[in-house]
């Protein structure tokens, strides 16, 4: 028998996942006929965008409208930045107290339940909440970005304490350190570059957030955004719009400063 | 229960029947009694998985021991919680083999890290270290070559350089002896006796006891005063290293074809 007819192909084809692609797109046009996406609805929709696209242009850039913008976002910017700095040194201590290697399970528990419930839902849902319990403004946007940054930033905190090399904290144990030294000096310089890049990401996040949680009634340039889609202002819309973009890219900026300084 | 500790006075450091299971039944240190020299080096000797780590862990209990007593100057560590072990844990200074450095602090803050045990977290956390402290990790590293890297990162040095920094970390706490877990075995021959030599001068610069797990048995011979060969859990060999023969060598190590080398 010749050799060469007794080896595999080189390339085997994968035929469960070829089959699983094509019931995935039989799926995705049977979908589609049921919502009724035509090609018909889809040149509708473009004419709608057109005339939207035209109503936005130009941004409107009236003195009154301005002074509306800069006082929404400057409220934006005063949610985002407070709830990032609650956020933040509150998921310090909760980050610390959740890593299994180096609490006992009956503070790890309790602590990661804490920053589950945190986690479950999305902030919009949770600004809803807090506008219901503390009433209409900035008060329950903050709560509401502050309990978004603990589910996110303790959590990763956590398990960045989770990965570190035991090596070091247990030298640092061996001088005789108090539990708090050990923790200065053994555990937070091996975790705190992430920490950082974790908390710079959170206040980028809280930023965009901030700018939607006031759709809700808790604060901040979204209230304004909103009255402005339904006022049919969509000229002033575009402004707002192109503002948050301004914001998003100066703290962009920021952010690579801060985490360079911090390297 | 406290007076039972007294006999131990006259020895630095003194183990009775020392036990360590890690899983119930398998016990990794069998029994260990030995009376450590008040001076000189101590080379405990002994294959890889025989519990010298072990043993060098119960003595400043990074490692709980199962059972039995730890006596250092009179006082069994095994009994201590608490502030009273942190106490005791900065009399006894550690040098361990992968040197153990906090690799994102520069060399001087590994350094005065010896000195935590002294210090409130507070005053740790703000580097308040009081002017003597400071002084004498000057003169440490000037002692081990490294004061130009005293502000650099720990992860920039060399290996044997960084084992210079974790010596002069466990000389900082200004201890009464030092424990030294494989020091040399992460390096190379001639930094592994740099090494040896350097924990010779402090033994005797600063009269303090060094006990040193180490399997390298020439270094062994070259530098100790006094050996301990440990084989499967138990001290097979106690005394000089003259009296080191190749049949107790082979009674620690097992086989002897590794013999025919020297």
């Amino acid at each position: 028998m010749n050799v060469a007819t007794t080896r595999p192909p080189a390339f085997a084809p994968n035929w469960p996942a070829r089959i699983a692609w094509l019931l995935l797109l039989l799926y995705a046009v049977y979908a589609a006929s049921l919502l009724e996406i035509t090609w018909e609805r889809f040149v509708v929709g473009l004419e709608q965008g057109a005339r939207f696209i035209d109503r936005m242009l130009p941004p409107d850039t009236s003195a009154s409208k301005l002074e509306l913008l800069a006082k929404g976002l400057y409220e934006s910017l005063e949610i985002a930045i407070i709830a990032s700095a609650l956020g933040i040194v509150l998921s310090l201590p909760i980050g610390l107290l959740a890593a299994r290697n180096l609490m006992p399970g009956w503070i790890t528990w309790p602590m990661r339940l804490c920053i589950a419930l945190c986690r479950s839902f999305h902030q919009v849902i949770i600004a809803i909440v807090f506008v219901k319990a503390v009433g209409f403004g900035a008060l329950a946007g903050i709560l509401a970005l502050t309990v978004a940054s603990i589910g996110f930033v303790a959590k990763l905190f956590a398990e960045a304490i989770e990965e570190i090399s035991l090596k070091q904290v247990e030298a640092v144990r061996s001088t005789g350190a108090p539990f708090m030294s050990v923790i200065i000096y053994g555990v937070l310089p091996q975790v705190l570059t992430r920490f950082v890049g974790f908390a710079t990401y959170q206040v980028d996040s809280n930023l965009r957030n901030s700018t939607m949680v006031g759709i809700v009634g808790a604060g901040g340039i979204g209230g304004t955004m909103f009255a402005a889609f339904q006022r049919f202002d969509y000229d002033f819309l575009l402004t707002i719009l192109l503002a948050i973009i301004a914001v998003i890219m100066v703290s962009e900026m920021l952010q690579n400063r801060i985490k360079r300084m911090f390297q | 229960m406290t007076g039972a500790g007294q006999s131990g006075a006259a020895n630095a450091l003194e183990v009775r029947n020392l036990v360590k299971e890690y899983r119930r039944g398998t016990p990794v240190l069998r029994g260990i009694s030995l009376r450590f020299p008040e001076t000189g080096i101590t080379a405990v000797i002994g294959p890889s998985g025989t519990g010298k780590s072990t043993l060098i862990r119960c003595i400043n209990r990074l490692v709980e021991p199962t059972s039995g007593q730890v006596l250092f100057r009179g006082t069994d560590l095994t009994r201590l919680r608490g502030r009273a072990l942190r106490e005791q844990r900065r009399r006894i200074g550690m040098v361990f083999q992968e040197y153990n450095l906090v690799e994102r602090l520069t060399v001087m803050e590994n350094v005065l890290s010896g000195r935590l045990g002294y210090l409130s977290p507070w005053q740790a956390f703000l580097r308040r270290y009081p002017a003597e402290d400071i002084a004498m990790a000057w003169e440490l590293l000037d002692t081990v070559g490294l004061t130009p890297f005293a502000n650099q990162r720990a992860d920039a040095l060399s290996g044997g350089q960084r084992q210079r920094v974790g010596i002069a970390r466990a000389v900082m706490q200004r201890p009464d002896i030092l424990l030294a877990d494989e020091p040399t075995s992460s390096l190379d021959p001639k930094t592994s006796v740099e090494i040896m030599e350097l924990l010779s001068t402090i033994s005797d610069s600063r009269k303090i006891p060094v006990i040193v797990n180490i399997h390298n048995v020439p270094l062994a011979r070259r530098f100790a005063h006094h050996v301990i060969g440990m084989s499967g859990g138990h001290v097979v060999y106690e005394g000089d290293p003259s009296g080191l023969t190749d049949e107790h060598l082979k009674q620690i190590y097992g086989g002897e074809d590794w013999l025919g080398e020297h």
